[in-house]
């Protein structure tokens, strides 16, 4: 599998999306320049967390206008796999490859932590390692989290499938009845943290599962999101 | 030159210059300075950057040992850390600026240490800062650590390097001066490190980053002044920080270290443009023709003056190879950041600014650096605190245990430290809440350990003691994640060191850390001196905080503090005596602080660290608090808390045994076939250790009494913080 990062100016999760799609490719990740028109053919095309253009002016509003993006999605519609992490789920928002928008986070501070996501569908490249139901213990930390949608939106992604993840409990019973802040760690509507496009080919996600593929990272969870990939791609 | 008005003996003094200094300036320029001079004079002569009342005492303090590359003196500390590769780190404080401007002047205290780091040749990988805020009924106190915390996360997330932990503390002495002390350790190649010394007669000076503008001008005069009630006028000398330039800097930079193109690199911080060409024309011995006309400018019409001694931030300045420039104006403009060739190195010896065709300073390097006044200020030894009279035991140890554990120096720091990116760049393994931070070093499976520490109330008792205990706990936190620690960087926040009693705390502190470097082979190889801190005549307490990296060679072989297993044995390492002096259980309690702050035996600290850290390297023990405020009782229970698992305890019904603050100890958790080896192996090397408990269960429960559930322990600890915040 092929695999392409793209670096915008102020990324800062480059270095860490690369270095855990190696590990699960067993191969070399190609790093694409933001001001480059082209790139070579690639099989997943991952956006990566950071602060692209400091967050000035909206949260990947930017980075959505940056050369490359007219290739991201072009490749995007023509059925390439596209990953967009945190700052990368706010720049395909931008970019209008998936519907919604990321608002501040309801506390109005940045908040970083581990937080408890369930897998709403498995049936997806991104998904197909992991089972229904099943909840993954993965770190979010960003400022501009709450996702938003309209009602009608939102009506159609349930309808087709399209919430990837979902913030809940430590189990996926009930929450855990110690002392545990809410576990909705930004107040985005119906608990999302990461929705697909109408054809599964597009993931944005806030929570970060390159910080959870080790085990000093004191969980993988993360990694069966990228073996996903790799099962589907190769 | 041009020719200007004379100096008036107002404009010397609204400069922070006394008449004798100005007399010596008179001296070395053999005329009476321009309005440019006289600044320039200023700002290097000015507390923050001379270092003129502690200079005399830092130069005791030791500062080699075989894996130190480079002590204090340059941008940072530089240690060998094994397998080529080298750590360098310093802790700076910026206190003035943020408590007039809370969030920019922590921002810009991150992003000034940042650029400390990375101008050596170092990718940043961690931060941590120490945090001293006035008391929580102080009418400022809650926006003041909401700016501040807002501004640490606000530049360090953005910029992608990690805010590992650190410190917040309250105190009434803080009230007028709280203190920001920030802190970066940093990744380089031994063989790739780069100095601040500039060479090559002829060579291009080289400018890089943001633009200049108007902001921070006399920002290290400021800093070198007490407060008084016309502060809120100073906001003018904060800087205004943009984390994202700095990102870009830091990779723009980086990528020309990869080059040969390099002579000499200096960031801009303190004094500006000023601070950094002086230094690196002194270090090189040579001088610096600089043209005022070339430095990128934010506004127009600025004087030179202005342009001299801004402090607008994310500037560097370097000195290229002959021939390189084209190279290096390439990954600028890549990187899309401003590159302007502003000056020259000479053979001159002296400092010259051109403008518009004229010279508008012309100053000799060499008396500018050397020349800079030092003071041996008057000094008395802090007098030595009355014995301890009796503690009677207020009330139930677990009802005090919860009281302590929700004051606000002991209650937790998650409200803070959520607000910092502790896992970007994927390399973090400790996070903040245990006792030091480990962060893995990239490719590899080993790791540094990072902490800093300090308790002022000990200091203001006892000087000497309080400055080796704060070293002797940073040690003493490393070695409780099974670190091998290094080094140190210390950041020596006081009062007005023209008031003898304050120069003695600065002296006696001084004096104690420089005992505990010696005996704990743990020298200091960078710093920053931080004096004025005082408003009203009323001076913080004495607050030398410590910042101490350590090595792990093996991650796989590492403590943290969460309980992990049933029926482990809790093992008590170290001697108690019961010492109650200065402690918080005295203070939250009863409402006292007396008596002297505990002993630091450093004999029995290296003894007991030793020993730990032994157990910690051989896979024995994965479970280790270290004893600090609050005692044997806090410490029991934040290692409940932190792994969600109860412990039955045992031992004397005696406040001094469970809330001492006696030094050099440790908890350990182990199985109990390994307890036994270790009590066998602890007396063999005469450490004393004690069997106090079991693990296991849901609660906590002292000498067969009521438990105490661990919810409860848990809404006892976490509510004190955000509740206090939230009630504005």
């Amino acid at each position: 599998m092929k695999a392409s990062v793209i670096v915008f100016p102020g990324s800062n999760c480059d270095r860490d999306i690369q270095v855990a799609l190696r590990n699960s490719i067993g191969g070399p990740v190609h790093m694409v320049w933001h001001g480059d028109s082209e790139m070579a053919k690639t099989d997943l095309i991952v956006l990566p967390g950071g602060f692209s253009y400091g967050d000035y002016l909206r949260c990947g509003a930017m980075s959505a206008r940056s050369p490359i993006m007219r290739e991201v999605v072009a490749r995007a519609e023509s059925g390439v796999a596209v990953l967009g992490i945190c700052n990368g789920f706010q720049v395909l928002l931008e970019a209008g490859l998936l519907p919604g928008a990321l608002l501040s986070n309801a506390g109005l501070k940045f908040v970083c932590r581990d937080v408890h996501i369930r897998v709403e569908n498995s049936q997806t490249p991104f998904t197909n390692g992991y089972e229904r139901g099943q909840v993954l213990r993965i770190p979010v930390a960003h400022h501009d989290g709450q996702y938003f949608a309209a009602p009608g939106t939102l009506a159609e992604l349930h309808q087709r499938d399209q919430i990837a993840f979902r913030y809940c409990g430590k189990s996926a019973g009930a929450d855990n009845p110690q002392f545990s802040p809410p576990f909705n760690p930004n107040g985005s509507i119906d608990d999302i943290a990461g929705i697909f496009n109408d054809r599964k080919t597009v993931l944005g996600l806030m929570p970060h599962p390159e910080r959870a593929a080790d085990p000093l990272h004191g969980g993988t969870d993360g990694c069966g999101l990228l073996d996903s990939l790799v099962a589907a791609l190769s | 030159m041009r020719n200007e008005p004379n100096i008036t003996p107002a404009q010397v003094s609204e400069h922070g210059l006394t008449a004798s200094e100005y007399k010596t300036i008179l001296n070395v320029l053999e005329r009476e300075p321009n309005l440019t001079e006289l600044g320039i004079f200023s700002v290097m002569w000015s507390e923050h950057c001379s270092y003129k009342s502690s200079k005399f005492w830092l130069k005791t303090l030791p500062t080699e040992a075989p894996w130190v590359i480079c002590g204090p003196g340059e941008n940072a500390g530089v240690v060998d850390i094994g397998d080529g590769k080298a750590a360098i780190f310093k802790m700076e404080s910026h206190n003035h600026p943020s408590f007039i401007e809370p969030y920019q002047g922590a921002a810009t205290g991150v992003g000034g240490i940042l650029r400390d780091v990375f101008t050596m040749g170092a990718r940043p990988i961690a931060n941590m800062n120490a945090l001293r805020f006035g008391a929580p009924e102080d009418a400022k106190t809650r926006h003041l650590l909401a700016g501040v915390v807002a501004g640490v996360g606000g530049y360090g997330n953005c910029v992608g390097v990690p805010t590992v932990g650190g410190e917040v503390n309250f105190d009434a002495s803080y009230n007028g001066n709280i203190l920001v002390n920030a802190m970066t350790v940093g990744l380089a190649d031994v063989d790739k490190i780069f100095y601040s010394a500039a060479a090559g007669i002829g060579n291009p000076v080289v400018y890089v980053g943001s633009k200049t503008g108007r902001d921070g001008i006399h920002g290290a005069t400021m800093a070198s002044a007490e407060f008084d009630d016309a502060t809120e006028e100073k906001r003018p000398t904060v800087q205004v920080g943009d984390p994202f330039t700095e990102k870009l800097l830091i990779e723009a930079c980086l990528e020309l270290m990869a080059t040969d193109a390099i002579v000499a690199i200096q960031d801009m911080g303190a004094a500006g443009l000023t601070c950094s060409s002086v230094e690196m024309a002194d270090k090189g011995g040579v001088g610096f023709d600089l043209d005022i006309d070339k430095v990128p400018q934010r506004e127009t019409g600025m004087t030179s003056y202005e342009v001299m001694l801004s402090e607008s931030q994310e500037r560097m300045l370097m000195v290229l190879r002959p021939g390189s420039e084209g190279t290096a104006r390439a990954i600028f403009d890549k990187w899309q950041l401003d590159f302007a060739v502003v000056g020259q190195v000479t053979d001159t010896g002296r400092f010259v600014g051109r403008k518009d065709g004229a010279v508008v300073f012309d100053i000799p390097v060499r008396p500018l650096v050397d020349e800079s006044p030092e003071y041996e200020r008057p000094w008395v030894k802090t007098p030595p605190p009355a014995p301890l009279p009796p503690v009677a035991a207020p009330m139930d140890h677990m009802a005090a245990l919860q009281n302590m554990l929700s004051c606000p120096d002991l209650s937790s720091r998650r409200w803070v430290w959520e607000q910092y990116d502790n896992s970007v760049m994927a390399d973090t393994v400790r996070k903040p809440g245990g006792d030091a931070a480990i962060v893995r070093i990239h490719g590899s499976n080993r790791g540094l350990a990072i902490t800093t520490d300090c308790t002022p109330r000990y200091c203001l008792a006892d000087p000497h003691q309080g400055g080796a205990q704060a070293v002797a706990e940073a040690w003493r936190n490393l070695t409780a994640v099974g670190a091998r620690p290094l080094a140190i960087t210390d950041c020596l926040n006081f009062g007005n060191p023209e008031r003898p009693e304050t120069m003695g705390q600065l002296v006696g502190c001084i004096q104690g850390v420089g005992e505990a470097c010696a005996a704990l082979d743990f020298p200091v190889v960078s710093g920053n001196v931080s004096l004025y801190n005082e408003t009203h005549g009323q001076a913080i307490l004495p607050t030398p905080a410590i910042g101490g990296i350590g090595v792990l060679d093996d991650l796989d072989r590492h403590a943290d503090l969460a309980l992990r297993r049933n029926d482990d044995i809790l093992i008590l390492l170290g001697e108690t005596r019961g010492h109650l002096g200065q402690s918080i259980y005295l203070r939250q309690l009863l409402q006292r602080q007396d008596g002297p702050p505990p002993t630091v035996d450093l004999l029995t600290e290296r003894r007991n660290g030793d020993f730990v850290r032994g157990l910690i390297a051989t896979g024995q023990v994965d479970t280790c608090h270290d004893l600090s405020d609050g005692g044997l009782l806090v410490a029991a229970a934040e290692m409940a808390m932190a792994g969600d698992m109860g412990m039955d305890l045992n031992g004397p019904d005696d406040p001094g045994f469970w809330f001492g603050e006696d030094q050099g100890r440790y908890v350990l958790a182990v199985p109990a076939r390994v307890a036994e080896v270790i009590l066998r192996q602890a007396e063999q090397q005469q450490v004393p250790a004690l069997g106090i408990g079991r693990t296991g269960g849901e609660a906590l429960t002292l000498n067969a009494g009521v438990p105490i559930s661990l919810a409860e322990l848990r809404r006892s600890h976490e509510a004190w913080l955000p509740d206090y915040m939230a009630n504005s």
